[in-house]
């Protein structure tokens, strides 16, 4: 019980302040900018089909090594109803920006090592089998399962006419057992006006980017294919408060019998300008 | 322990050869020349102006000052070489950035606001 309260409250009252797309499972080429620190949870909340709702937790740092290399530590936990609420492990990102001009389409290479265990409920991603069983079994039962594993993404994006359009590829292996499992995500955004008004405002369209994503799993390097993984669609809105958090929700819909029915998402994140230069400043 | 060891070698690799692979001619010789005869279409409108400062001062000041005076980490925009300068080149170099010296690429931003922005630029003294 006591874990469950600590958990929810490093959800709620986290000092986040950002502003990023809309999305939740597909990235962009947008990097962090260089020096700067955000500071952002992404949770999720759906109840599998025979098992107990569940509410997972991910708080995530993110900095800009270069203008091409972006860094991000997540930390994740998870709480279940009738169960309890535990820590599920971490995961180290890296992202690549591969070329040095704006293009039509923008590759950026992807590099994870993930260290969580079963009862983990993050759903960062979806690979190779995972459906809504994985999500319903007992945490103390769960959580003996470990999977320390290597993330590969191929992250393909463009911005045409104030759309953002990207394709994810991904690929997972766990270091130990298991083979390849493959995964994809595709969302399209745009914000919900252009241009900029002369005026500084909170409420206001060009502050709201709307959505649509789409991500599922592709099975195994044996088991090719869209079949028996769920799938999930999910549009999704963001709104960011100029030099202030920018906040985003998503509902998911489960299309296949293996998917959760429904999948709410909800985050908050805040960007802490030119950290590494305040850090150096007070050495 | 050991995945995590092969994850810092591919990270290391990785970011050594997309050094290695960088562009390194200076920002302003990589421009097309049919971007800097771009016309900016907000060019001399006020409410663009204002709209374009407020852009800057959230996307662009705490590396280049809230004047644009420039600071240790990024030149001054109210400067000769950004008067100057035409607006379409000033637009690539939002769009495109110039990553290898720390710039970063603004393309996210729709196209109406990095003009708008442009427009600010132009009219710093």
């Amino acid at each position: 019980m006591r874990n469950r309260r600590l958990l929810f409250f490093l959800a709620l009252t986290w000092p986040l302040l950002a502003a990023e797309g809309p999305f939740f499972v597909t990235y962009t080429h947008q990097m962090e900018e260089p020096g700067n620190l955000e500071v952002a949870t992404r949770n999720v909340t759906g109840r599998p089909a025979d098992g107990n709702r569940f509410f997972g937790i991910t708080t995530e740092l993110e900095y800009g090594v270069k203008a091409w290399w972006t860094t991000e530590l997540y930390l994740e936990g998870q709480s279940t109803k009738h169960d309890s609420g535990l820590f599920t492990g971490y995961r180290w990102e890296n992202r690549f920006r591969m070329l040095p001009r704006e293009h039509w389409i923008n590759p950026v290479l992807y590099v994870e090592f993930e260290n969580v265990n079963g009862a983990n409920r993050s759903l960062l991603e979806v690979v190779g089998h995972d459906g809504q069983d994985d999500l319903s079994g007992l945490n103390a039962t769960a959580r003996q399962e470990k999977k320390r594993e290597l993330e590969a993404k191929l992250i393909l994006s463009s911005h045409v006419r104030g759309w953002t359009i990207a394709e994810n590829f991904i690929a997972e292996k766990n270091v130990r057992h298991a083979p390849f499992e493959f995964g994809y995500a595709v969302g399209v955004s745009r914000p919900l006006a252009l241009a900029a008004s002369p005026e500084n405002c909170k409420v206001c369209w060009e502050n709201f980017q709307t959505g649509l994503e789409l991500y599922g799993g592709l099975g195994t390097h044996q088991t090719f294919g869209l079949h028996e993984t769920s799938h999930y669609l999910a549009p999704t809105v963001s709104w960011a408060l100029p030099n202030g958090p920018s906040f985003k929700v998503s509902p998911g819909f489960g299309i296949t019998g293996q998917s959760a029915a429904f999948l709410l998402r909800f985050g908050v994140s805040y960007e802490i300008s030119q950290v590494g230069r305040m850090w150096r400043k007070r050495q | 322990m050991k995945s995590l060891k092969i994850t810092c070698c591919i990270l290391v690799l990785i970011a050594g050869g997309l050094r290695a692979v960088e562009n390194r001619k200076p920002l302003l010789q990589q421009m097309p020349l049919r971007e800097m005869s771009r016309t900016n279409p907000y060019e001399a409108q006020q409410t663009a102006e204002r709209a374009g400062r407020k852009l800057f001062q959230r996307e662009c000041s705490s590396c280049h000052g809230q004047q644009a005076q420039g600071t240790g980490r990024a030149p001054a925009l109210a400067s000769r070489i950004v008067r100057q300068a035409s607006p379409g080149a000033i637009f690539w170099v939002l769009r495109n950035g110039d990553l290898r010296h720390g710039m970063p690429s603004f393309s996210h931003l729709p196209e109406p606001q990095r003009w708008q922005i442009v427009t600010y630029l132009k009219t710093l003294r």
